[in-house]
């Protein structure tokens, strides 16, 4: 089964690619922009399995994000039944 | 004579200039691959620049898990002198040996040209005798050192910013271009040393850093 992670910028830490984005929609007359941060979108398949969940934060900690300027939310498949 | 082991990851490209560095020096270059699991008996470890992995995920992130690197953080735990550059540093602070972690560049653009630093904080195996500042290259495109507000304040109290820019090129926070860890013995900087090691390739600023390593500091009697 598919399951989806955010990885994020935590507040506070500089984003100049998101600034630069920004900058980007606004020269497009965009005006109503005000802020934009980049983070990442990872689609996992997986294997369910009852630990799913633990395991996944596992891997958002050690690998997918770090955790020193990154937060990870998981979104997790609706079981079926 | 010392042994000092020199590691490749797959993406290194810094490698051979610093085994270069190292027999400049006085002592024995190791090549090391990274798929090894046992550094050898060697008196200290460095982990040269380049692009492990392609810098997927986040530059450092995969090369981590490198086979050796388990070796190395015990080598490290038990004392052992520890050097990244570049890419190097970038590991090691993706692997929680060295704190904060390196960042985008502020400006957004690949950074290659000559910076000047200074060198403080508490003593180091790399930085014995070493005076400043030190003119020595940058290269790099996530080089933006950040760490969150209690970690700053830990590294900066405990004298563990070794390398500072004189001028900022890339946003890093209070300046900074090199730490260590708490203990002293692992060290991890942006700039790169082993590339001004003669002069006849643009300078020798950065051959202090090896010399220190030798026992040989440059400021002592040889």
């Amino acid at each position: 089964m598919q399951v989806r992670v955010y990885v994020t910028l935590k507040p506070g830490v500089l984003d100049p690619a998101g600034k630069a984005v920004q900058g980007g929609l606004q020269s497009l007359g965009y005006d109503e922009v005000q802020g934009v941060r980049i983070g990442r979108f990872f689609e996992l398949e997986v294997e369910d399995r009852p630990d799913m969940k633990e395991r996944v934060e596992a891997m958002c900690r050690t690998l997918l994000a770090n955790t020193v300027i990154e937060k990870f939310r998981i979104e997790l498949p609706e079981r079926a039944g | 004579m010392s042994r000092v082991a020199v590691l490749t990851f797959p993406g290194s490209n810094c490698d051979a200039d610093l085994r270069h560095a190292v027999a400049l020096a006085g002592m024995e270059p190791v090549a090391v691959w990274h798929k090894e699991r046992d550094l050898g008996k060697v008196d200290a470890v460095l982990l040269p620049g380049g692009f492990s992995y392609g810098d997927y995920l986040r530059c450092g992130a995969i090369a981590r898990f490198s086979p050796i690197m388990e070796a190395v953080r015990a080598f490290a735990g038990a004392g052992g002198p520890v050097l990244g550059i570049c890419n190097g540093f970038q590991i090691l602070t993706e692997c929680g040996l060295l704190p904060g972690v390196l960042l985008r560049n502020r400006g957004l653009k690949f950074l290659c040209q000559d910076v000047e630093l200074t060198v403080e904080g508490r003593a180091t195996p790399f930085t014995r005798g070493v005076g400043g500042p030190l003119r020595l290259p940058i290269a790099h495109m996530e080089g933006s050192w950040f760490a969150d507000a209690e970690t700053l304040a830990r590294v900066e109290g405990e004298g563990q910013v070794i390398f500072r820019y004189c001028q900022n090129p890339n946003g890093a926070l209070n300046d900074v271009a090199g730490v260590s860890n708490a203990a002293g013995n692992v060290v991890g900087l942006m700039p790169h040393p082993e590339r001004y090691v003669e002069a006849a390739v643009g300078g020798t600023d950065g051959l202090g850093v090896f010399l220190s390593l030798a026992g040989r500091p440059a400021g002592g009697a040889a």
